[in-house]
């Protein structure tokens, strides 16, 4: 039990890795066992995640359950894990994600099953590595790694434009990934050395010796690191890839892909790209400007052409483009509501558009079309699916007492902190997000039955229940009580907040009426 | 007893045949072959495959054996200190004999589909790696030439072996005259060399280059004499001349852009297993020639060198990569592909720093592996009535030979350089050595060019895994490509999960002895 605590981080990243070499030595005939095998190991994956909340200390401000091994001395990189409050959060959202979307694929995936688990379970050790890793080499070989997995989820098992789909996703995200490489070999390079130390790609050695570097240096190193995580997120020049990936996948692979993988890229920009902020106001301004520009223009971008879709899973991907904008507008605000807001409400999008898609799937396994104008009037033969939809939906637009109202309420009140006009610009983006998702459910579910074949479509099964359930239940509980959530990541943010814009909390102090302390009151008499 | 022919030989081996013994075993197998090809029936001329491999062996063995003598004096001279034993030979005399392994392994399953299974076959790779080790052991002008034109005859009659396919003809006789053409240009240099040190020996032509220059800028910054008769412009091009032309005679055997023509035809034309040994071990042989060449006779002006061997680079990387995308037919696409590995190879030299060392040894290493790998699969594809070289034969193969389809889609990764794998480890040095010695534009480039270059690696992958198979028949494995697939995969793997080993080796690889 003690090695396991000790481990524990290793053991949730390779749980899903060993399921996935288990699956290795199934019969390719046995359909089931394929089956339940990959539900066993996602269930598997999500329990052994469980201890790190039993086991997290609520004050802790640097990394838990740390790992630190020697991997290849001679160029300095280490396998070295760890986490805080906010990759805990991403490990656990990846960790059931995996599991619900394991469960999703039963009775949609009917070829090659034993390929496709073990492609799923793969993908699952990359992602969660992604998050742990605290060596820049381990976490660039992590980044690469999941890449392939999920080129052949969308190509093998995705609908009719998978090849190109899944080809573009593969070289955008991997022409965004070498340049990292380079940001991140520089950053090995550059970085002081104490004298008689080897070079080191440690995360948190590397990001401290980065504030030493000059501001041309920092610039550059910064938009090396932009690049990469801005196709990942996608911000809004560079998101043409994920309509396509996202429509083409299969729905546990859009779920995985929406829920998880965008994920990564705002993830980086948290931990890599915030501590290469330049020193210079001006030159910060600036580039602050740049990506806050391009945040706003993907929140409302996203949304209009959320309005003109005609194939419901387009729809939902392109809202990812105006959700993701939130979250980069959270974090390049540089408060901590807005951070704070911004990570949370990766959370709720992970939950949330998750859903959408689990719900696109149940339709498209009745009825084999993701065009709205096949829809209509569900509501009718499907009333368990309507009501969930409709939780969903609501807590996508941003609902209060559901999860999204909480996210874009606090990045919204980060961004006002700073600038008002940001704010306007996300609401409007909040005011089309309620209009693209409700028309939607309008299209689909109200009026009547339009098609015949749509009459007779059975409701929801317990499996799809048992998947849908949950994200549910989540989304009430970040909409009713998100204090937990934000217990995990107030520390962290801080730290960064203290870290990447120094004035803040002073000048925030200084707004405050001056407390009335006895001594300070004496001295100002 | 005393018999004095006996102990005469015993002297030989304890010195000058000390330093060549390997080379000596190579030869000797290779002679048996030719010999006992004659004894053997039709029936029984794959156990020359068995004789070419035990000769493999010992040759290792002896090779395995120097490393002691190397590492207690640095190095070991012989010959008039015309051949060297040194960590550098040692490391390519071990990948040549690994390949050759491979390429054995390869050859006799698919010579018996040829029904070319011929004694010569094998004494000839023997040969010709004889003649590898040559260039990567002498350090004599002469040497080097014999050693690079043994290999190179070797594979003119090995790339013509299969006598009645036309291809295989056209490709031998293109291979002969572009060749020929290029050892020219090379030997040209040579002698330009030797006539501007008197001197054949590497070691003192570099030297005497450099004495050489620091005279003639000594005389030059001085007032001349009215009645000088000579040219000071002239005096200072030579080197430069001498340097343009080797390097022009080493890019046409590295195949680099712009001399790189005669790759996709050979490759293509080639027996399978004989374009695996161009591929792999003439390139990097080759490379082996040039990096002894560039680093010591001219490595005191590599800062004058430098652009013209950047520049080549990017030309491989660049034309390699655009015109691996349209080729339909495997070889050749994997031809252009390695014109665009030798680009990597070439940043690396264009870098010259310790980490660049580091980077050429490991991507050659990794090199020689990952492309034997892929050109084995192919070499597996290959059965009766079916040629398997054209990207429609791999269709489904993943339904066809799911672990053949695996190892594919593994040395493709590896290839284009996605971690963990050999293929990245063998970039991330060279990358890193680009950025250490603040070379950014060429490190943008560089690692750009992995992106198309995963296109089109990933069409071979999207024929071999999501292409459903037609009427192709089951492929079928035999046991000694099985052990020369398992070998690449190993080492393809190994390297990238754990590269450390690996890193020490390619490390150690690039130490030149005297």
């Amino acid at each position: 039990m003690d090695f396991v605590a000790n481990h524990i981080l290793s053991v949730v990243l390779f749980t899903p890795l060993v399921g996935a070499l288990l699956l290795l030595f199934v019969p390719r005939e046995n359909e089931n066992a394929h089956r339940i095998a990959g539900n066993v190991f996602g269930v598997l994956g999500f329990l052994v995640s469980l201890p790190l909340i039993r086991w997290w200390h609520p004050g802790a401000s640097k990394f838990s359950f740390e790992e630190n091994v020697a991997w290849i001395p001679s160029i300095g990189a280490r396998y070295h894990l760890g986490i805080d409050g906010i990759s805990l959060l991403l490990v656990l959202l990846t960790t059931f994600l995996g599991m619900i979307a394991i469960l999703s694929s039963w009775s949609a995936i009917h070829q090659r099953t034993k390929e496709y688990y073990i492609l799923l379970l793969l993908l699952q050790t990359g992602m969660i590595g992604v998050f742990m890793a605290l060596d820049f080499f381990l976490f660039y070989v992590f980044w690469e790694v999941m890449l392939v997995p999920m080129y052949f989820l969308i190509g093998v098992w995705g609908s009719d434009r998978r090849l190109y789909a899944a080809i573009k996703f593969f070289l955008y995200t991997l022409a965004g990934s070498v340049v990292m490489l380079l940001g991140i070999l520089a950053l090995y390079f550059y970085a002081p050395l104490p004298a008689g130390a080897t070079r080191t790609f440690d995360v948190p050695t590397l990001l401290a010796g980065a504030q030493t570097f000059s501001d041309p240096l920092k610039v550059w190193l910064f938009w090396a690191f932009f690049f990469a995580f801005a196709i990942k997120v996608p911000m809004f020049p560079f998101h043409t890839w994920l309509p396509d990936a996202h429509t083409e996948a299969p729905t546990a692979g859009s779920v995985i892909l929406a829920g998880v993988l965008l994920k990564m890229g705002t993830y980086g920009f948290i931990r890599f790209s915030l501590p290469l902020l330049p020193t210079d106001t001006a030159l910060r301004s600036r580039i602050i400007s740049i990506v806050i520009f391009l945040s706003l223009v993907g929140i409302v971008y996203g949304a209009l052409v959320c309005l003109m879709q005609k194939d419901m899973k387009r729809l939902i991907a392109y809202s990812s483009v105006s959700h993701l904008g939130f979250c980069t507008l959270g974090i390049f605000a540089l408060t901590p509501n807005g951070l704070s807001g911004s990570v949370l409400q990766q959370i709720n999008h992970g939950i949330s558009t998750g859903a959408l898609f689990l719900i696109v799937g149940v339709l498209y396994e009745r009825r084999h079309t993701r065009m709205i104008s096949d829809f209509g009037g569900l509501a009718t033969p499907m009333p368990n699916f309507a009501a969930i939809y409709l939780i969903i939906s609501l807590s996508s637009l941003g609902m209060p007492l559901l999860n999204g109202f909480i996210g874009e309420f606090t990045i919204l009140q980060g961004a006002f902190q700073v600038s008002k006009a940001w704010a306007a610009w996300g609401v409007l983006g909040v005011i089309l997000g309620a209009a693209y998702l409700l028309w939607l459910y309008q299209r689909v579910m109200f009026g009547p039955v339009t098609q015949p074949a749509n009459e007779h479509l059975p409701d929801l099964n317990l499996r799809e229940l048992a998947t849908l359930v949950p994200l549910v239940f989540l989304a009430f509980w970040i909409g009713i009580y998100p204090k937990p959530f934000f217990a995990l990541i107030e520390k962290p943010v801080e730290n960064i907040v203290r870290q990447v814009n120094p004035n803040f909390y002073p000048a925030e102090r200084a707004k405050l009426p001056v407390p009335e302390l006895p001594s300070a009151a004496a001295e100002t008499k | 007893m005393h018999i004095p022919i006996l102990s005469a030989l015993m002297n030989y081996f304890q010195g000058d045949g000390r330093v060549i013994l390997p080379e000596i075993e190579l030869t000797l197998f290779g002679l048996g072959i030719l010999l006992i090809d004659f004894t053997l029936g039709v029936k029984e001329r794959y156990l020359n495959a068995g004789l070419a491999l035990l000769g493999t062996l010992f040759s290792a063995y002896t090779v395995w054996k120097l490393r002691i003598p190397v590492d207690a004096d640095g190095s070991l001279l012989g010959f008039h200190d015309s051949v060297v034993v040194d960590p550098f030979f040692l490391f390519f005399a071990a990948l040549f004999l690994a390949a050759t392994v491979l390429v054995v392994l390869l050859s006799v399953k698919y010579l018996e589909i040829e029904e070319e299974q011929e004694g010569e076959y094998y004494a000839l790779l023997l040969f010709a790696c004889v003649g590898m080790m040559f260039m990567a052991s002498g350090i004599d002008l002469i040497v080097m030439f014999l050693g690079l034109e043994t290999m190179a005859l070797s594979f003119y009659v090995l790339t013509g072996f299969l006598r009645r396919e036309k291809r295989s003809n056209e490709a031998a006789l293109k291979y002969v005259l572009l060749g020929a053409f290029s050892s020219g240009i090379l030997a040209y240099g040579f002698s330009l060399l030797y006539g501007l040190s008197a001197s054949t020996n590497i070691v003192r032509i570099s030297a005497m280059l450099g004495r050489r220059s620091a005279f003639i800028s000594a005389i030059l910054h001085s007032p001349q004499p009215a009645t000088a008769q000579f040219n000071p412009f002239l005096l200072q091009l030579l080197p430069v001349l001498a340097f343009v032309l080797i390097a022009v005679g080493l890019f046409f055997k590295v195949a680099a852009v712009p001399f790189h023509q005669w790759a996709p035809d050979v490759y293509e034309g080639a027996p399978t297993p004989v374009t695996v040994y161009v591929s792999v071990a003439s390139k990097t042989a080759s490379f082996a020639l040039l990096l002894r060449l560039f680093l010591v006779v001219f490595g005191a002006t590599q800062v004058n060198w430098m652009y013209l061997v950047a520049g080549i680079a990017v030309a491989s990387l660049t034309w390699g990569n655009l015109a691996a995308l349209t080729q339909t037919n495997v070889k050749r696409l994997l031809a252009y592909s390695s014109i665009s590995h030798v680009g990597y190879i070439l940043l690396g030299l264009v870098a010259g720093n310790d980490t660049a060392r580091t980077g050429i040894a490991f991507y050659l290493f990794a090199y020689v592996f990952m492309t034997a790998g892929a050109f084995a699969v192919l070499i597996v594809l290959r059965q009766k009535g079916l040629i398997g070289e054209e990207l429609e034969d791999l269709n489904g193969l993943y339904q066809r030979s799911p672990a053949a389809a695996v190892l594919l889609l593994i040395f493709m990764l590896s290839l284009s350089g996605i971690p963990p794998t050999a293929g990245f480890m063998g970039k991330y040095f060279i990358f890193l050595s680009l950025i250490e010695t603040k070379h950014p534009v060429l490190a943008v480039f560089a690692v750009l060019y992995i992106v198309p270059a995963l296109y089109y690696y990933f069409r071979i992958v999207v024929h071999a895994w999501l292409k459903q198979p037609g009427e192709a028949p089951r492929i079928a494995m035999s046991s000694a490509q099985a052990v020369a697939l398992g070998v690449a995969l190993f080492v393809t793997l190994a390297a990238g999960l754990y590269p450390e080993p690996f890193t020490r080796l390619a490390h150690y690889a690039l130490t030149f002895g005297p």
